[in-house]
């Protein structure tokens, strides 16, 4: 008895000092906090709620736009945005027979090697490469792009919270800082090389707005590009990409919570079955 | 589980009976979650988390398995393997999404089992050995999952492992040549990454062992129930099959639908964009957490923002959040109430709901908050209440208070009288 | 665990009896359900072992065969194995041709191993179809073996100038790949 004893005033005092230590940081905390101006945060926006065709449940991919898309990044991103987790051969899913994927592949150009000397040389792609990098390696990425290094866009859409409404908020959203925002944030006016963005969290970023004006881009489709299509096309390419399997994915939840129902609630009739025996009677 | 009336294992073919002779496995199932083992017949849904937990396990070891067939522990191909584990492998997608989703829900399980445990102070004796097991496996479990989650190499993984093994590195003298000794390195990289795959692989099977120790405990005393009166009779008990392999058949059967809404339909969800950056060493992210379950330590890890006395700040953080796990082993010594189940401690019951609780509710929130106010504050005044919970208020109203009165036997509280009890009341059945 | 059964009430054994039989139909709906589940997360767990989609897509190569000369060979890749092309001097021709098909283990002419109007190109595995060796004979200087084709150092199993067993414990000929000519000098494997 006295052993335990001893163990809970050992915890008691132990217990007590946590606690001091706690409310002792509380303390200093509050008084800091009373002293000094907190940092706020620049004020970025949340991304436009916008609709896709591939949202919700049911959703699904539409191929035209990811076709779009597809342009989009060849004309505009590629020039600075590797895409390297995507391979030609998964254009198929877009839509493309095997020979435009071939032909499409064939008027890239990949790294290879000379066969007759082994010197690194440019080769044109099979449907099995990657789609190249604009740069060699980070070092020419950065050197060219004022130390800014372009991300890879494979998985942008995954990479940001809300990513395909935000990549598109962030493609349509250029535009100069509001007089009553620069009034309120001084600091928020962009720096040399910066543009200002709303939507970007530092409200300021290296890359220049890449999509400028309507019809940058000629639709096959006769789809007419303006600058919230190309956005919102290129956004619902770069969702396909971050996650090919999407649709598949969602398409085999169905049956399978379908079945998972089904069997749930086979499942619990039988545990009533079981139970009633020995239930106690009303 | 030596019930004088649990029913007896009989062979009934050549087969079994000569299993029986020579290696009594069967014998063993029906004893342990067979027709076999005498349980309580009041338990509620709170007792289906023990099985779900071992579910979860046996799902977790079986994606993982084949996830390391496609995975490759290299730095420079770690994040590249994952994303051809999502995109050419076959069903590789669903396998990434059962195990990363399938650690949040062995979790959200686990902690409702903690959960029960703690309100119906499932640790206090005779059943102090399952308690120590039990936080053996938890222990385990955070650091199965926090190497797991380091796997990727995503920019949370890379600076999860940064700001983990940094909390050695708190440690006086020897912090420093310890965080480069768990690295084999002075950031994470391949030494680190390749350590890592190895015990996260390993681990589990460590895990799975203990949980066998801990179901061996369990059916010493056998299962503990919701009015805490231990088993008096025959008719406070079932055999576990076929009553509690139905109840647990339906509770898997929502588990799993809820598992799989999740997998199938919102599998990034509980997970962070920021892993789906490659990990750079030389960019860290605006906002490091980790995984949602290890939010409530972590906020009583950043709650000391000051140096207390002689301790600087870090160490009395990563000390208190320690501890914060580590106290769990003493609580069947530090509450020494006669009466196990919340339901009939009226003061224990309050601190519990309306002290415990909210603290836990603050401190998941705050971990996963950015270190700014006003969740500092709070988390510091929960992280004070949640020590002085367990170590101060839990002996003291343990002492204290007056318990309510207990019905005499798992069979009264079920059916409202015990024949057992009630004289001459002995020819109705009892069920 | 001693002798117990003895203590078992007798009205929670005709109980559980009377439930059981009332149950039947449920219980085992129940459990086969179960059965089903488990049976459909086997798909799943197998296929992910067959070869994935970039392993898939890389099973077709081609190849340049304009710089290979009279009696050269050159070693391709195909599907992560060697594959040997070889274009075959009037001489080689002819002892293929004088070969009488039916004397041999695995009776193809050479005519059925090559593609009609490029008799000269012979296209097979460098995979010796006893255990899986790389036979030696397509390199400059490497043994052909006693039928001056293609030895496979492994067991010993020789191979004609059109790659078809003659000698040693090998069962079937070189294995042709599907193959066809996407021009006169380039083919496509696969």
């Amino acid at each position: 008895m006295l052993k335990l004893l001893s163990v809970r005033l050992v915890a008691m005092l132990v217990g007590l000092v946590f606690a001091a230590a706690a409310l002792w940081a509380l303390v200093i905390g509050l008084i800091a906090l009373a002293t000094e101006e907190p940092a706020g945060h620049l004020p970025y926006e949340k991304p436009m709620d916008l609709a896709w065709s591939f949202d919700g449940p049911f959703g699904k991919w539409d191929q035209q736009q990811l076709q779009r898309g597809l342009k989009v990044y060849d004309e505009v991103c590629a020039a600075c945005h590797s895409l390297k987790f995507v391979a030609f051969r998964d254009l198929e899913q877009l839509g493309y027979s095997e020979g435009q994927v071939k032909a499409y592949a064939a008027a890239k150009q990949v790294p290879g090697i000379d066969p007759n000397t082994g010197e690194d040389t440019m080769r044109p792609g099979l449907p099995t490469d990657y789609f190249p990098s604009p740069y060699p390696n980070a070092v020419a990425a950065a050197a060219a792009n004022n130390n800014a290094i372009p991300p890879d866009l494979s998985l942008m859409t995954k990479a940001r919270g809300d990513g395909t409404n935000y990549v598109a908020s962030l493609l349509m959203g250029y535009q100069d800082p509001s007089p009553e925002l620069l009034a309120e944030h001084p600091e928020a006016a962009p720096g040399p090389g910066l543009y200002h963005n709303p939507y970007f969290p530092n409200l300021n970023l290296a890359m220049a707005p890449p999509i400028g004006m309507d019809g940058q881009v000629t639709y096959d489709d006769g789809t007419e590009a303006t600058i919230k299509q190309m956005s919102k096309d290129v956004a619902a390419f770069l969702t396909w990409t971050a996650e090919p399997t999407m649709v598949k994915r969602k398409q085999t939840g169905w049956p399978v919570l379908i079945f998972l129902l089904f069997a749930t609630v086979l499942a619990y009739m039988s545990k009533q079955q079981i139970w009633s025996a020995v239930k106690p009677k009303k | 589980m030596s019930f004088p009336w649990a029913r007896q294992y009989e062979p009934k073919n050549g087969l079994t009976k000569f299993l029986d002779e020579k290696l009594p496995l069967p014998r063993l199932v029906y004893n342990a979650v067979g027709a076999g083992y005498p349980v309580p017949r009041n338990l509620s849904y709170f007792w289906n988390f023990g099985v779900l937990a071992g579910f979860f396990l046996v799902v977790q070891i079986v994606t993982g398995v084949v996830l390391a067939m496609h995975y490759a522990a290299n730095a420079q191909v770690a994040f590249a393997t994952t994303e051809h584990i999502m995109r050419d492998v076959n069903w590789g997608w669903l396998m990434r999404y059962a195990h990363a989703n399938g650690a949040s829900f062995f979790f959200i399980v686990v902690y409702l089992h903690i959960f029960r445990g703690l309100f119906y102070s499932s640790y206090k004796a005779p059943r102090e050995m399952i308690w120590l097991l039990g936080v053996v496996i938890f222990l385990l479990m955070m650091a199965t999952a926090f190497m797991g989650y380091v796997l990727p190499w995503g920019q949370m993984s890379f600076w999860g492992a940064k700001v983990i093994t940094g909390l050695f590195g708190a440690i006086p003298l020897v912090g420093e040549p310890i965080q480069v000794w768990l690295l084999g390195g002075f950031a994470p990289d391949n030494a680190a990454l390749n350590r890592f795959f190895s015990l996260h692989f390993l681990l589990p099977f460590v895990i799975a062992g203990v949980v066998i120790l801990h179901i061996w405990a369990l059916h010493i005393p056998g299962s503990s129930n919701p009015t805490g009166v231990e088993i008096k009779s025959e008719s406070d008990t079932v055999p576990f099959h076929p009553y509690y392999t139905a109840k647990d058949g339906f509770g898997l059967g929502i588990a799993l639908l809820l598992y799989f809404a999740l997998v199938f339909f919102m599998p990034n969800a509980l997970g962070h964009p920021d892993n789906y950056i490659e990990a750079n060493p030389l960019s860290t992210p605006a906002h490091i957490v980790p995984e949602w379950y290890f939010w409530p330590f972590y906020a009583i890890l950043r709650a000391f923002t000051v140096d207390f006395l002689i301790v600087p700040a870090k160490l009395m953080g990563v000390i208190a959040m320690f501890a914060s796990i580590l106290l769990w082993f003493f609580l069947p010594w530090l509450d020494k109430s006669p009466v196990r189940s919340g339901h009939y401690r009226p003061l224990f019951r309050k601190f519990f709901w309306f002290g415990l609780i909210p603290a836990m509710a603050v401190l998941f929130v705050c971990g996963g908050a950015p270190a700014e106010e006003p969740f500092v504050i709070l988390s510091q005044i929960a992280t004070a209440y949640y020590f002085l919970h367990f170590l101060v208020i839990l002996p003291i109203v343990s002492s204290v208070e007056k318990p309510e009165p207990l019905p005499y036997s798992i069979t009264e509280a079920v059916l409202g009288s015990d024949k057992k009890v009630v004289k001459g009341e002995n020819t109705s059945p009892a069920v | 665990m001693a002798d117990t059964t003895a203590t078992a009430t007798p009205e929670t054994v005709t109980t559980t009896e009377d439930g059981i039989r009332r149950r039947d139909f449920l219980d085992i709906a129940a459990v086969s359900a179960a059965g089903i589940g488990g049976l459909a997360v086997v798909y799943p767990l197998v296929s992910q072992m067959a070869p994935s989609k970039d392993v898939l897509a890389a099973s077709s190569t081609e190849v340049d065969i304009s710089a290979i000369e009279p009696g050269q060979a050159i070693k391709a890749v195909f599907r992560k194995q060697p594959l040997f092309v070889k274009r075959l001097t009037p001489a080689e021709i002819q002892a293929a041709n004088a070969t009488a098909t039916g004397s041999l283990r695995d009776p193809q002419s050479l005519a059925d191993r090559t593609k009609e109007g490029h008799e000269d190109i012979l296209v097979t595995m460098g995979v010796c179809t006893h255990l899986g060796c790389v036979p030696l004979g397509a390199a400059e200087g490497e043994v052909k073996g006693e039928f001056g084709g293609y030895f496979c150092p492994c067991h010993g199993s020789h191979y004609d100038t059109a790659g078809r067993i003659r000698k040693g414990p090998a069962p079937t000929n070189l294995e042709v790949p599907e193959y066809e000519f996407t021009s006169d000098t380039v083919i496509q494997v696969g």
